[in-house]
């Protein structure tokens, strides 16, 4: 079992940007701290009403690749290293499985499969982010979420 | 069922409300109980009126969505009636998004779901 841990603040290009970095033992109780971290640093950058969504998307894409692509092994890892702003979170997540094409991912919203009990997670992932790529291999999903503008976040002084 | 269990059921007239002890249902061990406790409602009690009140859930995982769709066919299978309630906006936008809002009976307000069972 490896663990890794890297949270700096103030490092890199964007001023304020925080990196956090995890390798992760391909068990489903393995990454629930480190989905804490990232919404505990979101918040920490203003971050609000995209929690949720974000929360979602981090759930599903590592179980993802702990469950079907290491199949819970433990010679395989899945690290995952999320870039944190104040207007941008970024997260890349690989497993060391042998891939898959979303194409053949069944519609999960189709009539026929609304009764089948798994398939959601990739459509929850794409509905809650505004940008997600698989890379060619389909062990390495990149995602990406832009923060809201805040309603009402303007100087009320009177 | 012990003090640790997933769910909180009480009766009312005929009707089975259960309400759901964990406010993130995420821990997969916690979801595979949950779908045990769940099932047993209708496959060993034989409850036939079954409302599922959300009103502690704060966030759940698509694997519990799994368990759900499951307790959901077992009870089409075995004559049970099942509605949702008391599901928060956030909640119900998973519905919505994976189309399972097609799927189950749902409605605003235990006492709706009461009405209609």
């Amino acid at each position: 079992m490896s663990s890794e841990e890297r949270a700096s603040p103030e490092e890199g290009p964007e001023a304020g940007l925080v990196t956090i970095e995890r390798t992760l033992p391909s068990r489903l109780d393995s990454y629930h701290d480190l989905i804490q971290e990232v919404l505990d640093g979101l918040t920490a950058l203003g971050w609000s009403s995209e929690l949720f969504g974000i929360h979602m998307a981090l759930e599903e894409s590592i179980s993802n690749g702990i469950r079907h692509g290491n199949k819970e092994s433990d010679y395989k890892v899945v690290r995952v290293e999320c870039r944190l702003s104040a207007e941008t979170f970024w997260v890349r997540i690989r497993d060391e499985g042998e891939g898959y094409d979303p194409d053949e991912v069944p519609d999960c919203k189709a009539a026929e499969n609304l009764d089948a009990p798994g398939g959601r997670g990739l459509e929850l992932i794409r509905s809650y982010m505004d940008a997600v790529s698989l890379s060619e291999s389909g062990t390495c999903m990149t995602m990406e979420k832009r923060r809201n503008p805040v309603a009402g976040d303007s100087d009320d002084d009177d | 069922m012990g003090s640790d269990s997933r769910l909180s059921v009480s009766e009312s007239a005929e009707i089975s409300v259960v309400r759901f002890n964990d406010q993130k249902i995420i821990d997969p061990a916690a979801i595979e109980e949950l779908g045990l406790e769940l099932f047993a409602l209708i496959e060993k009690d034989g409850r036939k009126k079954i409302v599922l009140n959300f009103q502690n859930v704060e966030f759940l995982s698509s694997a519990a969505l799994g368990k759900l769709i499951t307790f959901e066919k077992k009870g089409k299978k075995e004559g049970s009636a099942i509605i949702l309630s008391n599901i928060a906006p956030e909640i119900f936008q998973v519905f919505s998004i994976t189309n399972l809002d097609k799927l189950f009976k749902i409605k605003d307000t235990e006492a709706d779901a009461l009405a209609v069972l």
